[in-house]
């Protein structure tokens, strides 16, 4: 599964200071207007996939919300070669900040080569220059790389084209539902499933390496925790727990998975050492414990608890001591996820018959709502901590589906999937 | 309404028979009054009793499923009486073995009501063990909001999804 990609920086000349720069923490801005021409190529196979690789870069930044892809017709420059210097002020006419020049070449093994440069149109100048190799079939990888590269170089933050998504795809009626591990890119691409649909399947997680999924299963007599290994297809239930375990996520450094366990009726939360396969209990009350989060540095766990009488977030050390509520707006908080940046926890707030995904800072203050619904839930962050994915049934009875929404609350949209889905997770950067 | 449509013909036949000369009319005999024939009675025959021990009698006369408040695992009054007629039904059937599953409307998340679901579970199963059924006869699942039995998206689906059902999984007669 892992592709081999090679990165090799084709220009040495000193990098300019980068004049042009996008502030992705304001709510709202003008999307920066970029130029892509299709990628030049010799033949007419390259040119095929160059204007494929082009069309799917123009795509991801501008669902990004922070770019807006012009138009080629309207473009004056023809580019066949990208090796000489753009004409800058024909790219000005047509006020383009960025410029995006790309070359596609076939190589004889079944490989081809794809360089790119970007250029600052205002500065004159240059702002990356790389190549890339891989095999043709595998055009849509240099797409998301190049995207992220663009999307680093001029926000300052990692890009996350370059991911997938695990989740649940859905089919048939409610009341006989039938549910599949799926994966796909992050923009709804190559989805594919996991698993058959014979037994129900929930809540899957990446591990950190994106090597690895945990998941809930019903394929045992007592509903599990499961591992799935992407690259070899094996599942495994994860332990011998005495009684059903669900809600699991790994840690941080992926050498954990931290999850529920079921004993007389009651949840309370365990983690378990994959090496070892120690198991370790972190609560142990009479009341509901369950969807732990780690926080990014592994030394905190968020969670879900109606230990003070109704559905609330708290927090607690890794070890389970000095456990405290954060929630305490009007509602029923629950499915408390840990930003990757580590300085926000996504949620699921219940309010007045409708759903909510907002998020809050780890201390519990600076709630904010970004989403509203019949039904929104479970909400699982871009890599670069700035998107949000979730579950979303707009009205009783549509059927879930996968939207996202930037953390300004911006840039709401439905992610194309095949039929209903549900529960998605959001992978690290693929290496 | 036989009546009218022999008095309609009738008006037709001496229309018809305007242009020629009046004839007698035979007469005709009165129909003999009748008596409506009274409707058939209907009405229920005994049921069929339930096969003993089946799984059908359980159902009939214990009940199979008991029902929850909003995000609630108390058991109602109206609960606490179907699973006494478990149990006794349990006590008569001392072979048989029960699979409880706890369920729970589409308006909570998922894990948590996969939690609230084993709850509810647990609360039936306790409620029958402290009625003299031994725990070794019971197992517990819970399906969250994953196995609703009415797929509409109104209080009264949700009422009837938010439940633990208990299921018959062998000793009961066929």
């Amino acid at each position: 599964m892992r592709l081999l990609l090679t990165f090799l920086l084709i220009s040495f000349a000193t990098p300019a200071l980068a004049t042009l720069e996008i502030d992705i923490s304001k709510g709202h801005l003008d999307p920066m207007p970029i130029a892509i021409p299709d990628f030049v190529g010799a033949s007419e196979p390259e040119r095929e996939i160059g204007a494929q690789v082009a069309e799917l870069v123009r795509t991801n930044l501008e669902r990004s919300g922070l770019f807006r892809r012009l138009d080629p017709a309207s473009f004056i420059e023809q580019q066949n070669n990208i090796n000489i210097q753009p004409r800058f002020a024909d790219w000005r006419v047509i006020k383009s900040d960025a410029l995006l020049s790309g070359r596609l070449v076939m190589e004889s093994d079944n490989r081809m080569r794809i360089e790119f440069r970007l250029w600052d149109v205002l500065a004159e100048t240059q702002l990356v220059g790389l190549q890339l190799a891989t095999t043709p079939e595998n055009w849509r990888r240099i797409g998301n790389k190049i995207s992220d590269v663009i999307y680093q170089k001029l926000t300052g933050e990692t890009g996350y084209f370059d991911t997938r998504i695990v989740f649940i795809s859905e089919s048939g009626p409610k009341t006989d539902r039938v549910k599949r591990l799926a994966i796909m890119d992050q923009d709804g691409a190559n989805p594919t499933f996991l698993t058959s649909g014979k037994y129900t399947v929930l809540t899957p997680r990446f591990s950190p390496t994106a090597q690895q999924i945990t998941y809930m299963s019903y394929a045992t007599r007592t509903p599990s925790v499961f591992l799935f290994n992407i690259e070899t297809g094996r599942q495994e239930v994860l332990g011998d727990f005495p009684g059903m375990t669900f809600a699991p996520r790994f840690s941080p450094d992926g050498t954990k998975v931290i999850m529920s366990l079921v004993q007389g009726g009651n949840s309370d939360i365990w983690v378990m050492d994959l090496r070892t396969r120690q198991r370790q209990r972190l609560t142990s009350s009479p009341a509901i414990d369950t969807s732990p989060s780690f926080s990014p540095d592994g030394s905190r766990i968020s969670f879900n608890s109606d230990r003070g009488g109704s559905p609330q977030l708290y927090v607690m050390n890794a070890d389970g001591s000095g456990i405290h509520r954060i929630s305490f707006g009007k509602g029923r908080y629950s499915a408390p996820v840990w930003s990757p940046r580590g300085d926000l926890i996504a949620f699921t707030k219940s309010l007045n018959g409708k759903f909510h995904i907002g998020v809050m800072r780890p201390e519990g203050d600076v709630e904010r709502i970004l989403t509203t619904a019949y039904l929104d839930e479970g909400p699982t962050w871009s890599p670069n901590g700035r998107v949000l994915m979730f579950t979303r049934e707009p009205r009783p009875g549509a059927g879930p589906h996968i939207w996202s929404v930037d953390l300004t609350g911006a840039n709401l949209q439905p992610v194309t999937t095949l039929g209903d889905a549900s529960d998605p997770a959001w992978s690290p950067l693929i290496q | 309404m036989k009546s009218a449509f022999v008095s309609l013909t009738a008006v037709l036949f001496i229309t018809a028979c305007a242009s020629t000369p009046p004839a007698e009319p035979a007469p005709t005999p009165a129909p003999a009054p009748t008596q409506p024939t009274p409707p058939p009675s209907t009405g229920p025959i005994a049921p069929i009793p339930p096969v003993p021990g089946s799984v059908d009698e359980f159902n009939k006369t214990a009940g199979n499923r008991v029902f929850f408040d909003y995000n609630s695992a108390q058991l109602t009054h109206e609960a606490r009486a179907v699973l006494s007629r478990q149990a006794a039904w349990l006590n008569h059937n001392g072979t048989t073995r029960i699979l409880i599953d706890g369920n729970c409307d589409e308006r909570g998340t998922r894990e948590y009501n996969l939690a609230l679901g084993a709850r509810r579970a647990s609360a039936a199963r306790n409620y029958l063990v402290n009625l003299g059924i031994s725990p070794s006869r019971i197992s517990t699942i819970s399906y969250g909001k994953e196995r609703p039995i009415d797929g509409n998206s109104n209080e009264a689906a949700w009422s009837r999804n938010r439940n633990a059902h208990t299921g018959i999984v062998s000793g009961a007669t066929s």
